[in-house]
This record gives structure tokens, C-alpha cells and sequence, in this order.
């Protein structure tokens, strides 16, 4: 038996089930509705068009149907003015669970131009403090005036395949193979890929995304989104296992990406190399730290709209060209946005710390 | 309290007390800190079985926790005390050599409120035999030590295998906590609540997905939240074995009663009254500098010190700055080996909730906390130390939060401020947010 389940059990019905995103304490109407008491796992700030009535059903539109994964393309037809938008196609795993699901997050009506960042099992992928990211690209949308949501997709729960940006993080090696099960069974993240949706996975996350990684002994079967594979090691089988890599690290994208130095927290015991032949090319060169661990000094991987990297920190938070490299994915050319001035500071203080120009 | 038998200690060991004795003395007239921690690494060499030799056989409890090991020992210290002398390592010093020195001052049959690194615990429990055990909760602190909560909970459950003569006094809110507990030969339940539940959301036992909803947790594997014998119910109540007791002991916030509530239940178990328990409990004022007033700055404005060193002592002190009329907030944040090198946390705390107050930032990661609370929408201003924040802060009297090493080093170079008289109580009226 298993956590995740494609279909609810009778005991997991919904009106049954405990809302395991509500803390213990304070107790419900302690706080204001639209704020979230301490701990809970939806990070969801108030929206400017909540007072709005919301329309059922949710009109939703399907993902763009884009051929090939490439980095640079047309934005999706919604960033360019008077674009049409696709009629929505039901997604049939949506569709099987549709009629017992009310009120989920993911089917809140959202208006069309509100940016969907889904981030994926935070309980089982949130060990690191990568959550900031959602909270980095909300308010970066924010701050430019436009709409974000974030989705939280708490395990156990099906992915939604409607999303623009699937966020994963970090995670210990127990809560990383349960993420990677409920991940695999319910390939939402793959579709929306092939949909033009954007990945950006950290870490335990990294290794998820790609075609197997270790974990208790085991190898286990990643989503396959990029042709990477993880082990402990690469040496031969007498070498005696490489440390557990725990550090700051600095590296330099690939010029392609056009980004100024990374920066961020590497902390992973495995090692990361892409497989003859695949699509896409690494993340960047390493300036200090280990990254990938393999001879080339790369760190992560990048192929069309997926990025996968070791850098916590959160590395959007520190890297907010990173963030709005994403944002442009989904939208298209984005008015800039200067800083905000802390992130200039942080940025002059960790280069100067780390030693990288 | 039970006459233990006297106590017969090998020559090893009286020469290792002679060395802690000596080095620790040495290291307090040289100014180096108060010499526990030299003086029982050497002692420890000298006779490596000396914490078993000295601890045994007397009434000892430990305390472990990632949160609030300091303060409990503290209360504890103060209840057991009422039954006569005590001996505690009162400094912080929780590792084999810090317990050490304070078991090997005598006399050598006091009783021993003991505060234990979490992953020091089974060590000195083996060794000490103790006759209580609290534990209080399990949280992320320090991740790039790879601190696994469910490792931590795993060993205290195989500790409690092998203390067949051993009460452990648990926290039932903490679902890997009351998986700990579970394997020992006896319980109190007690429940204090639990502000942060990120890091038990997967059972401890099965893997699966924990359930909540307001009256408990449960797993599908049949693990589930005990019902408490002593609980924390209101801001100044706690229920006492089928009864409601009033209990206000001074230290703020509903963390500090939680604290107070399972100290008490661990002292009842050496026969102390609960009454005596609280009383004694009352007017501790602070711990290690937590709670108190300092004078800071040029203006020497006073200024209240909080820690907070992981998400969850960070709600627990949101908790309980909230709990009073916003003030100016110095935040002040390292990231030092003491603290964990890597201050990613600080994205899983809820720092959009300080909104509303005047917030000044400042620590050696100053840079890392003004972009958290940027993205908080939380306006603040960043400088050089704490002192400069202090003048810059707009009213005379403020909070400090600052985490391990920023604590510890503003504690050194403040002077406490002299206390007021009668201060208005920091808890909130019943019927507030419970």
C-alpha cells in the first residue's frame, strides 16, 4: 500500500480528510482570513482580485501546444496581445477525480492572466528552505503588477497539470523516494513540460528529475525530464565513497542563459552526470564548490524549459536574474525590475565572501 | 529525596575531578568562558567512565529537545531544588563534558537537572542512568549538519529500550517526539502544543502522510497523539491530572508555560508538589540572558533578548512578540558553525507576519535577512551592529531576536538593564488566541 493513490480511499474521502495544511495551534479564525498563521504550508498572500466572485467551473485554459522544448522561444499566446487562447483540454486524471474535489487549491478559479507556481510536496521537498523560490517569483511578478498564485501541492495530493512553473526542492533521502513515487505515478509534471511549462528543480529535486537516483541503499527511477543520472559515486567500485559536499558555491552559467554569476548552498551526498547524448547542457561551470561532482566542474542541467541545479540559498533569492529568466519563459519579454536594492547588497557581500569576481 | 549509597569513586576518576577542577579554575582566571567545557574534556580523558561513576544513583533528570532544553532545565533545576540541593549545567554546556562538570561539584549525591544535545542524549543516558527523561520537541536547526529529525527520534526510541527503570516525560504535539517515547517503559503525556509542524508532517513510524485536525495527529499505521495527563490550556492554566490549575511563572509566552508544565510533571516525579513546582518556578527572570532586559547603544535603550536559531523558535518568539504592543524588532543574524553555516531557513519563517512594527537588521548575514524580509514586503533598515540599530530604532524600549553566536555575543558586550519594578505581565488576558 502506498501514500499516494491515484484514487481516494474510502476513509480519504474529502470530506473526511483532515486538512493536513492547517496547523494544530492557533485553532481556525485566530487570524485574519487572509493571512496565514505560522506554519502553515500555504503560502498563499492575499490577492488584489479576491473580492471578486469567483466563477464556477474555473475557466481554464490548456497549456499552449508547443512542438519542441527549446529555450528560446515565442512566449505562450497570453503574453502576446490579442493571442488566442487554446480551448481547455480536460486532463483525464482530473477529470476521474473531478466531481469529489471542491474547493482544491489548483481548481480555485483564476483569472487567465494570473501565473500559476506550483510548488511541488514542500513537506517532503522543502528541507532547504527552496519554498523561497515561490515566494521569489510571486513577488517578482507582483512587483511588476502582475498576477501570481502559488499552487502548494502537499504530497499525496495529485499534481495539477495546469501550472506555468513546477517548483522542487530539497529533501532527505526517505521523503525524496516517497516525492519521486508520487511523482511517477502521476506523470503531471511530464505533460505540463511538453505543454511549455517551466521546472526548476534543487537538489534532491535535481536528482528526481532525472532518470535514477540513489537513496537508502537504492537506486531508484526518476521522472526522466533530463537525461542526467545520480550515484553516490562515479569512481570505480573499490574507490572509497566521495564526502557528502556541504558549502557555499559560486558558478558561471552557460553564456547561453546570459546570466551573471550564481550564487548559493550546496549540501547533497550524490554525484550527477548527463547521459551520452542527451539534449540540454549544464547549468554552468563551477566557480568554487562541488556542483555535479563530476570532472568537468559543471553544476546542473538545463534542457528546454527545465532547470536543475544543487544551489539552495534559495537560489532565486540570490540569483534574481535566475527568477526572472524563468518569468520570461512564461511570459515573454517582462518590464525590468531593478533589484530590489537588498539583493544588490547580498549579492556585493556574498561575492566579496566567496572570493568570485 | 532517597539517600543514594555513598559514593565509592575509583582513583581514576577522583584524579579526573582533580583535573576538571584545576583546568576549569585555570580557564576561568585566564578569562576564557567558565571553563566547563575544558575542564571536563580533560576529566573525560583521564577516566572515561567517570560520568557513569559520578552520575549514577542519584535523582537525575535529563532534558533534550531542539527548542527550549535551556529554559526547562532551568525550571526544573528550580523545582527540584525545593527537595533539596541541585547541581545543573546552567551554562549550556550540553554535550559529555559539560554534564560532567556539573555532576562532579559536590556534593556527589544532589539530585541533577541535566540539559542534553539531542544527539548527545543516548551517550550520557547510558552512562548516567537518569531516572527522568524529558523530551520536548523535534525540529530542523542547523541543515548543513544533515540533522535528520526522524534520525534523532529514532535513537531516543532505541535509548528508551534499554532504561527499563526510566520515566520519559514527552510532548504529545510532537508527533516524533510521542514515536520516541513510545518504545520507553513508562510515559507522561504532556501536551504543550506544537507552533510548528513543517518538519512531522510524515509518521515517523509508517512513512505515510500524518492527519490533523484540531484535537490530534494520527497515522494510518495506528500511531497516534496520546491523551495528555498534564496539558497546557489557556494562557496562565494548565490541566493537572484531571484538574485546572493557575499557573503564571513570569517567563513570557505560551512556549515558556509549555516548558514549565513538562519541567513539573518531570518533578513530580521525584515527589515534588505541583504547587511547590510552579512557586519555585516563578520569578527565574531570565535564562542564559533569554527574557532579559539589556541596556543597548549609545542611548542605552532597553532592549529585551530573544533567541530564536531554527524555524520554529522563530514562530514560537513571533508568538510571543505579538502577543504585546508592536515595538521596534532588531533582528540579529550569523551564520557561524554554532548556527549552521546555511541560512536558507529563514525562507520557511513566516517573516510577513512582523509587518506593522519598526524592523532594524543587522548580524553578519544582515544581507541574507533584508532580502527575506524584502520579499516579506516587511520594511527595515540594515546597519552595522546592533548598537547602531538600537539608536536608529525609533522608540526607547525594544525587542532583540537574534540567533546563536549574535546572541551570545551581544549578551557579552551589554550590561542587563536594571530590572523594573513590577513589570506588566507579558501574557496576554484569557480568552485570546488559544
Amino acid at each position: 500500500m502506498s501514500l499516494f493513490e491515484p484514487e481516494p480511499r474510502p476513509h480519504r474521502r474529502d470530506e473526511e480528510r483532515p486538512d493536513v495544511t492547517q496547523p494544530l495551534y492557533p485553532p481556525p479564525g485566530a487570524y485574519p482570513a487572509d493571512e496565514q498563521p505560522p506554519g502553515s504550508l500555504v503560502r498563499r498572500a492575499p490577492q488584489p482580485d479576491d473580492s471578486q466572485p469567483l466563477q464556477y467551473p474555473p475557466q481554464r485554459y490548456a497549456p499552449p501546444q508547443i512542438p519542441e522544448r527549446e529555450l528560446f522561444m515565442p512566449a505562450s499566446p497570453r503574453a502576446v496581445p490579442g493571442g488566442r487562447l487554446p480551448e481547455r483540454v480536460p486532463d483525464p486524471y482530473e477529470r476521474a477525480l473531478g466531481e469529489r474535489r471542491t474547493e482544491r487549491a489548483e481548481m480555485r478559479a483564476t483569472r487567465e492572466s494570473t501565473t500559476r507556481i506550483a510548488l511541488i510536496y514542500p513537506e517532503l521537498l522543502g528541507t532547504y528552505g527552496d519554498g523561497g523560490n515561490a515566494t521569489v517569483l510571486t513577488q517578482r511578478l507582483r512587483w511588476r503588477g502582475l498576477a501570481a498564485e502559488t499552487v502548494s501541492v502537499p504530497a499525496g495530493e495529485p499534481v495539477p497539470t495546469g501550472c506555468d512553473i513546477y517548483l522542487l526542492g530539497g529533501g532527505e533521502d526517505e521523503p525524496q523516494t516517497l516525492a519521486a513515487e508520487g511523482l511517477r505515478r502521476n506523470n503531471a509534471i511530464g505533460r505540463a513540460v511538453a505543454g511549455g511549462a517551466v521546472v526548476l528543480a534543487v537538489c534532491a529535486g535535481y536528482q528526481v528529475i532525472g532518470e535514477s537516483f540513489p537513496a537508502g541503499g537504492r537506486i531508484h527511477e526518476g521522472l526522466a525530464l533530463i537525461g542526467v543520472e545520480t550515484r553516490r559515486s562515479f569512481d570505480p567500485p573499490d574507490a572509497q565513497l566521495p564526502p557528502r559536499v556541504v558549502g557555499d558555491i559560486a558558478i558561471d552559467p552557460d553564456p547561453s542563459l546570459g546570466l551573471p554569476t550564481i550564487l548559493g548552498y550546496e549540501n547533497h551526498g550524490g554525484r550527477t552526470r548527463a547521459l551520452p547524448g542527451v539534449r540540454g547542457f549544464p547549468f554552468g561551470r563551477v566557480l568554487r564548490g562541488v556542483g555535479n561532482g563530476v570532472p568537468e566542474g559543471t553544476d546542473g542541467h538545463v534542457d528546454g524549459r527545465v532547470i536543475g541545479t544543487y544551489l539552495h540559498g534559495p537560489v532565486l533569492a540570490q540569483n534574481p536574474a535566475l527568477a526572472d529568466l524563468l518569468l520570461t519563459m512564461v511570459h515573454g519579454s517582462l518590464p525590468r525590475l531593478p533589484g530590489p536594492p537588498e539583493v544588490d547588497a547580498l549579492r556585493t557581500a556574498r561575492l566579496r565572501a566567496l572570493q568570485v569576481r | 529525596m532517597t539517600t543514594p549509597v555513598p559514593r565509592r569513586l575509583s582513583a581514576r576518576t577522583r584524579a579526573a575531578l582533580a583535573v576538571e577542577r584545576l583546568a576549569s579554575a585555570a580557564s576561568r582566571r585566564l578569562g576564557k568562558g567558565s571553563g566547563e567545557m575544558i575542564g571536563g574534556k580533560l576529566a573525560l580523558q583521564v577516566s572515561p567512565h567517570a560520568l557513569a561513576e559520578i552520575g549514577r544513583g542519584r535523582p537525575t533528570a535529563c532534558v533534550s529537545a531542539t527548542n527550549g532544553k535551556t529554559t526547562t532545565t532551568r525550571l526544573l533545576a528550580r523545582a527540584l531544588g525545593t527537595l533539596g540541593p541541585v547541581r545543573s549545567n546552567s551554562g549550556g554546556a550540553n554535550m559529555p563534558p559539560g554534564v560532567l562538570a556539573a555532576l562532579s561539584k559536590p556534593p556527589h549525591n544532589a539530585a541533577a537537572a541535566l540539559e542534553v544535545d539531542e544527539m548527545w542524549l543516548p551517550k550520557v543516558a547510558r552512562e548516567v542512568r537518569p531516572r527522568v527523561v524529558l523530551l520536548l520537541n523535534i525540529s530542523r536547526d542547523q541543515l548543513d549538519r544533515s540533522n535528520e529529525t526522524r534520525r534523532i527520534a529514532a535513537i531516543w526510541r532505541e535509548l528508551g529500550a534499554e532504561l527499563p527503570d526510566c520515566t520519559v516525560v514527552a510532548n504529545v504535539d510532537d508527533p516524533l517526539v510521542t514515536w520516541a517515547a513510545g518504545s520507553w517503559s513508562k510515559q507522561v503525556w504532556v501536551s504543550v502544543g506544537q507552533n510548528w509542524t513543517a518538519d512531522a508532517m510524515v509518521c515517523p513510524q509508517c512513512a505515510r502522510l500524518l492527519h490533523r485536525n484540531e484535537t490530534g495527529w494520527w497515522s494510518e499505521c495506528g500511531l497516534a497523539r496520546p491523551e495528555p495527563i498534564v496539558a497546557v490550556t489557556g494562557p496562565n492554566e494548565i490541566m493537572w491530572f484531571g484538574r485546572t490549575i493557575r499557573a503564571s511563572i513570569g517567563l513570557p509566552g505560551r512556549v515558556n508555560l509549555g516548558n514549565a508544565a513538562m519541567a513539573a510533571a518531570a518533578a513530580r516525579e521525584f515527589g515534588v508538589p505541583v504547587e511547590d513546582a510552579l512557586a519555585a518556578m516563578t520569578d527565574l527572570g531570565d535564562v542564559q540572558g533569554r527574557y532579559q532586559e539589556v541596556l543597548l547603544g549609545a542611548g542605552s535603550r532597553r532592549a529585551r533578548m530573544l533567541l530564536a536559531k531554527n524555524p520554529a523558535g522563530w514562530v514560537e518568539m513571533m508568538e510571543l512578540i505579538n502577543s504585546t504592543p508592536p515595538r521596534s524588532l532588531i533582528v540579529d543574524f550569523n551564520s557561524q558553525t554554532a548556527d549552521g553555516r546555511d541560512p536558507s531557513w529563514i525562507w520557511d519563517v513566516p517573516f510577513e507576519r512582523l509587518a506593522g512594527r519598526p524592523v532594524l537588521v543587522t548580524g553578519e548575514r544582515k544581507e541574507d535577512m533584508s532580502v527575506r524580509l524584502a520579499y516579506a514586503d516587511v520594511p527595515h533598515s540594515v546597519h552595522p551592529n546592533a548598537e547602531a540599530a538600537a539608536d536608529a530604532a525609533p522608540e526607547p524600549v525594544l525587542d532583540v531576536v537574534a540567533n546563536y553566536t549574535a546572541f551570545r555575543d551581544l549578551l557579552v558586550r551589554t550590561t542587563p538593564a536594571p530590572r523594573r519594578p513590577r513589570a506588566t505581565p507579558a501574557l496576554p488576558a484569557s480568552g485570546g488566541t488559544w
